[in-house]
């Protein structure tokens, strides 16, 4: 895997978190950002909604071919440490059927669980408690279980965070509640970025996303992802590719939905948004659609990431571990 | 505010503190629910709205926009005409679509009030040594790197603190503070247009006049609508350069020249106001361009005022402009034949005072947000009975 610039400004951080050795066994230069995509066509069971015991046994899959090791549990031991605590950045801004699903968030959970995280320990968070309840979850702030808190609710820092073009308030459980984030948004369409896959994700974060979105997003979306709290915290990606949407997001748009029946993890960002943005490009494709150049608004703000350090957008560069 | 806390101590305060424009004393932004301006609203003695609570009653229907389908709209308030998603809102933070139909979410949904000198707006040739009854609402159609408000201009409105003042209220409320007007102003009144039109007319009902303190950075229709109601609109033109407009604004510069000469052919009243950055903007030749622009279009008589930038915000690298930029930027445009250039944010400089264009003596004396004299008849020069354009009586 290839360590990019983030990582060496979380050195510090994850040498304390005991990851050290996660980062000395992946740190030769040489070697590719890995992108894990998994996928069961038996997902859905029943035709419907996915099986909740199958996206267990999927995200178990997805991890183990992640992070290695002799088990899921190995791998998740990898990821996270007892002693932390963990928030889980969902997308839910769209509510049901285009957000983070819930049944992937459990699976999530009780992994952590097993992994030395107690509830306590275990933060769900996004913009808005509203957004979080639209999406199928419930708001809970109780410390001693899992916590499902809006930034609304938990509010926002007083000192603004400044990169590039970008300067914005941050998230009280970013930076002061959680020591690592798992960062967990949807394969999908957006129609001002084009994609908002893991980096985009981040807009959540903040207190002004909607100031970020003029120029197809670009250079914001990669300077919002330079501010240190979020290079810092921000481990992995869990990407829900559980439904898929190549068109009309980041609103619900079921027409233009499909079930891809997939996860995909990475730690490097821009490879996953990469690797993402590609697949949603193939299904427009074998739809007759334009590709997003076509549609004026191409993601440039990959590339702008991995100009930034961010990771790697070279296909050569990146290693896809079909699973 | 100041019947609360004394008016002298207000003035005292306003009129030697806070650079022009900016909202005095801002408290820091903090954390929800008590982030922003509780204690600023405490002293109006208004109730408090935290964050959390509910938006039903500052929420009204969008007067500018066009449904398209799949729920999506296309916002017509300012030329950047978002096109918004289902449950998104718009570059401006204060307005959402909601199962398409777009809503206003700060319609008497005021995050700051204060009693101003109309000198801090600053507009000069219009009701001297009045106060303004100022307020704003959280949002901005743009994002300038230095801006001094950004802390109300680029959050949304549950992210501070805000207190519902109706149309109505707010007149009461100028009247009882003896402003004569009420001005939109500290964060950009466009994107609370609908608040302004309705606060316009109740102001209007009850003999206070308004006052809109503007980038100018909106669409000819609601242009058109504000200046049936309103009686004085100051612009920002924040620079003369296209370039700067993009990178430092996020705006476009041509469509607030256009602002110009649209208010320019309703004859409301105008000023400009011209923030000048160090490096950024103060070049000779976007003085002079600016100058002969104004003097083509608008005319020689629209008060022209260069201030002094501080750094705030995204600029904080940059310096404080230096006094001879601004004297340098005014004696440019004087040359081009603009007839009221002012300095402003400096106070005690004799460019603060309005000068007769024909004998060439003060007509109105100022330091700082005070009017020390004012040597008007009528609006005519008291010495050589020149006519000075402006509205000088209520
Ligand atoms: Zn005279």
């Amino acid at each position: 895997m290839r360590i990019g610039p983030q990582y060496v400004a979380t050195r510090r951080g994850l040498l304390r978190a005991g990851l050290a050795g996660v980062l000395v066994a992946g740190a030769a230069p040489a070697e590719k950002s890995k992108v894990v995509v998994v996928r069961d066509p038996a997902l859905r069971a029943g035709g419907g909604a996915p099986d909740s015991g199958r996206v267990l046994k999927m995200l178990d899959r997805a991890m183990q071919s992640f992070w290695g090791g002799d088990s899921p549990m190995d791998a998740w031991k990898k990821a996270v440490r007892p002693g932390e605590v963990v928030g889980l950045k969902v997308n839910c801004l769209s509510g049901k059927g285009a957000a983070t699903s819930p049944v992937l968030v459990e699976a999530i959970c009780e992994r952590l669980q097993q992994a030395g995280i107690p509830q306590k320990d275990i933060v769900i968070w996004d913009r808005l408690n509203s957004d979080l309840e639209s999406a199928g979850y419930r708001v809970a702030s109780r410390t001693d279980r899992i916590r499902c808190i809006g930034n609304d609710a938990a509010g926002y820092g007083t000192e603004l965070a400044v990169y590039g073009s970008a300067g914005s308030l941050l998230s009280n459980t970013l930076t002061r509640t959680c020591d690592a984030v798992i960062n967990l948004p949807v394969l999908k369409d957006h129609g001002i970025a084009g994609v908002t896959l893991a980096l985009k994700n981040l807009f959540g974060a903040i207190h002004n996303p909607n100031k970020y979105h003029t120029n197809v997003g670009d250079p914001y979306v990669a300077d919002v992802n330079m501010f240190p709290p979020i290079r810092q915290k921000v481990r992995f990606t869990i990407c829900d590719a559980l439904t898929a949407q190549y068109e009309g997001g980041p609103s619900y748009m079921p027409q233009w939905s499909w079930p891809y029946n997939g996860l995909m993890v990475a730690r490097d960002p821009v490879a996953m948004d990469y690797t993402g943005w590609q697949i949603l490009e193939r299904k427009r494709a074998e739809k007759g659609m334009k590709t997003l150049r076509e549609m004026k608004r191409e993601p440039v703000y990959i590339a702008t990431a991995a100009g930034r350090g961010l990771g790697t957008n070279d296909p050569k560069r990146i290693d896809v571990v079909e699973v | 505010m100041s019947r609360f806390v004394g008016q002298d101590a207000i003035l005292r305060a306003d009129r030697q503190s806070a650079p022009a424009g900016r909202v005095t004393n801002p408290p820091q932004v903090g954390n929800l629910p008590h982030m922003g301006r509780r204690l600023f609203l405490q002293a109006l003695a208004l109730p408090c709205l935290g964050a959390v609570e509910s938006d039903a009653r500052f929420t009204v229907e969008a007067r500018f926009y066009d449904k398209l389908p799949y729920k999506k709209i296309k916002c017509k308030l300012c030329p950047r005409e978002c096109v918004i998603d289902d449950r998104e809102r718009g570059y401006c933070g204060v307005r959402e679509n909601r199962g398409g139909t777009y809503y206003s979410l700060v319609h008497s949904r005021v995050c700051a009030a204060h009693v101003d000198p109309i000198e801090k707006k600053p507009l000069f040739h219009f009701l001297p040594g009045s106060m303004a009854f100022s307020v704003a609402t959280a949002g901005c159609n743009v994002n300038c790197k230095m801006c001094q408000n950004w802390d109300i201009s680029q959050s949304r409105p549950e992210q501070v603190t805000s207190t519902f003042i109706s149309p109505q209220n707010l007149a009461d409320l100028a009247g009882r503070n003896q402003c004569p007007s009420i001005a939109y102003t500290y964060s950009e009144p466009v994107v609370f247009c609908e608040y302004v039109l309705d606060s316009a007319e109740a102001g209007r009902a009850a003999g206070v006049k308004s006052v809109v303190i503007s980038g100018g950075y909106v669409q000819e229709e609601p242009l058109k609508q504000l200046c049936r109601r309103v009686d004085a609109i100051k612009i920002d033109v924040k620079a003369f350069t296209d370039k700067f407009y993009k990178e430092i604004v996020n705006g476009d510069l041509k469509a607030v020249l256009n602002t110009l000469v649209s208010i320019r052919k309703s004859g409301v009243w105008n000023e400009v106001v011209y923030l000048v950055i160090p490096t950024l903007n103060d070049s000779d030749d976007e003085f002079r361009g600016l100058a002969r622009w104004m003097k083509a279009e608008l005319g020689p008589d629209v008060p022209l005022h260069f201030s002094q930038f501080h750094p705030e915000y995204l600029l904080k690298n940059l310096p404080v402009t230096p006094v001879p930029t601004l004297e340098r930027a005014k004696a440019i445009c004087d040359a081009e034949g603009l007839h009221y250039v002012y300095i402003g944010n400096v106070p005690g400089h004799p460019a603060e005072s309005t000068w007769c264009p024909k004998c060439r003596r003060v007509v109105v004396e100022r330091a700082g947000f005070t009017v020390r004299a004012l040597h008007l008849d009528k609006g005519k020069c008291h010495f050589c009975h020149q006519a000075i354009p402006g509205i000088w009586e209520g």
